[in-house]
């Protein structure tokens, strides 16, 4: 059952601060413009008088009609991961065909950075770009067991798979002296 | 400049990057002061927020000197100490004369869901964010706001977002004084949600997570009550048992994508993504609350759907509210309150760590390893 020991009642007025907010008025079906005073909708045609010129491939939702006043230039499409990203926005916010192929294309652009690496020169350490610094430190056995399992696990496929293959190769060889051999 | 780089689902490292550049008027470079890693930022970190690119870098929460501003800017100048509001506004968007800063129309191109975030991946606009040595701020006229002479950096850079965030957390609740109020999640977030709901006038405030370190710190730190949910049996049937069966008047949404306590929702949410994240925090708030309560959402979520107990919502007469903050709106209030003393942010931080180890930190986070709460970057040019 719940440790209630600790925590014992305060009185919420001893509290720095109790109170200096509240706001009857504070009705959260209150319409947020009439709060801000504003007299009328502000146009929502208005748009900043300097627009960021477009210097960089971006991908555009098209449930608007420009690009914003001013955009990230941040890491434009390129490559298969971008090429599946320019597919993804040709459907609108509202669809999964537009938020899969992201997800998908998140994970191939994975490991077209790994590829990017090698390409450079450069093999990126798994280890410290995970951060297992910190799991050694401060959590060791508990890593040590789910790094153990891991290994188990993926030693323990490997091991059924190639005895599957195995297997294969005898049925296959089986089937050829069987159908050699004179009934 | 030196700054963390994205590589792929749980492997961030620090890497050397081009400097950025004035690429709109009304842009400024600042040299960053302090950055932070936020909870959500652990969502792009996962891989579970779609069209995060391999090369960008992370980091909504940072302050920083300005370096350099573009021919419209008026508003700050060089040398200036700015507190960097983690949402990109342009102030005169149809949004933005509402006050909601956190919606603007003219900042992201990639999504109109969602308002421009710094380094918060292209669904959110594709801008590289403040884990770096310097960031480029678009429309310095709006958002930076001078830091106050005397006020602690540290203080300084949690108002970017989480004190915000925590606020705006219990003002969308509407909480009305002597309300009963359940905070999910025992992050930095609803820490100071909790925190905040005493400013509204809260009558009580209880916070739910299955973290004891974090349950702890949140009793000393926002004076509320705390439950582990892995020790109360059915959460929901705990609330309504200690709200003498009628269920809380407001219940907050701290924890978003990440919510643990719910086998399916973990494995259909966070695991195969077939969900915008795990809704487990949400389903419960929905559950837990009153009839005619108020939820009030600031967990983040992704961009698709929830598996989350809608029927119950109409059939209870409920209020949902959600939204990024408005930083801008809430910064002169939140600013007077640390001032005041009444709020202190700082205490928040729990470790600090050059920005050359940005790896560890996440994964300091991630984990939830050495009691961490919140973690500051600071990167080299800044000495202690």
């Amino acid at each position: 059952m719940e440790n209630n020991a600790v925590n014992t009642p305060i009185d919420p007025k001893q509290i720095p601060g109790w109170g200096v907010d509240a706001d009857p008025k504070n009705d959260p079906t209150y319409p947020m413009r009439a709060r801000m005073n504003v007299a009328q909708d502000p146009d929502p045609k208005h748009r900043p008088d300097s627009l960021q010129p477009l210097e960089v491939e971006k991908l555009r939702s098209i449930e608007r009609p420009n690009v914003s006043a001013v955009y990230g230039t941040t890491v434009p499409p390129m490559g298969l991961s971008g090429a599946i990203r320019r597919l993804a926005f040709k459907y609108s916010e509202n669809r999964y065909r537009h938020w899969l192929p992201l997800i998908v294309a998140d994970r191939v652009q994975v490991v077209e950075g790994v590829l990017g690496d090698l390409v450079h020169g450069k093999v990126p350490n798994i280890w410290a770009e995970k951060g297992y610094d910190m799991e050694w430190k401060h959590n060791r056995s508990a890593f040590v067991t789910k790094m153990a399992t891991i290994a188990a696990l993926t030693a323990g496929t490997i091991i059924w798979l190639s005895a599957g293959k195995k297997k294969n190769s005898y049925e296959a060889k089986g089937r050829y002296k069987s159908a050699a051999r004179p009934r | 400049m030196l700054a963390m780089e994205y590589r792929g689902p749980k492997r961030v490292r620090a890497v050397q990057k081009p400097m950025p550049e004035i690429k709109h008027p009304q842009d400024a470079i600042v040299r960053v002061l302090r950055t932070c890693i936020c909870g959500s930022d652990l969502h792009l970190y996962n891989g579970n927020v779609p069209d995060t690119r391999v090369g960008s870098t992370f980091g909504h929460e940072f302050i920083g000197e300005v370096v350099e501003v573009g021919s419209e800017v008026t508003k700050v100048k060089t040398g200036d100490r700015v507190i960097v509001p983690f949402n990109i506004a342009c102030g005169e968007c149809h949004f933005c004369r509402q006050g909601m800063f956190g919606n603007c129309h003219e900042s992201n191109t990639e999504a109109t869901a969602v308002g421009a975030i710094f380094g918060y991946s292209h669904t959110a606009g594709g801008f590289d964010g403040g884990q770096a040595e310097y960031a480029r701020v678009p429309y310095a006229n709006v958002g930076p706001t001078i830091i106050p002479e005397g006020m602690d950096l540290d203080d300084a850079v949690l108002l970017t977002d989480v004190v915000p965030t925590g606020y705006q957390a219990a003002e969308m609740a509407g909480i009305q004084p002597n309300d009963t109020v359940v905070v999910f999640g025992a992050g930095p977030i609803g820490i100071m949600a909790a925190r905040c709901a005493w400013l509204f006038g809260a009558g009580r405030v209880i916070i739910i997570d299955k973290e004891e370190y974090r349950l702890d710190f949140a009793r000393n730190y926002s004076y509320c009550e705390a439950y582990n949910f892995e020790e109360i049996g059915d959460p929901v049937v705990f609330i309504k048992k200690i709200t003498d069966w009628i269920g809380a008047d407001v219940v907050i949404d701290a924890v978003g994508a990440e919510a643990a306590g719910n086998a399916m929702q973990t494995i259909t949410g966070r695991k195969l993504l077939l969900q915008a994240g795990s809704a487990t925090a949400l389903h419960w708030a929905i559950n837990s609350v009153k009839k005619g309560g108020v939820v009030s959402i600031v967990g983040v979520y992704g961009p698709t759907d929830n598996l989350i107990p809608i029927g119950n919502v109409l059939n209870k007469g409920l209020t949902i509210r959600g939204n990024q903050s408005s930083v801008k709106r809430l910064l002169p209030r939140l600013i007077e309150h640390v001032q005041n003393g009444v709020l202190n942010p700082k205490g928040l931080i729990t470790h600090r760590l050059p920005l050359e180890e940005v790896a560890d930190g996440y994964r300091m986070f991630s984990a939830k390893l050495d009691n961490n709460i919140k973690t500051v970057l600071l990167p080299p040019s800044v000495t202690l």
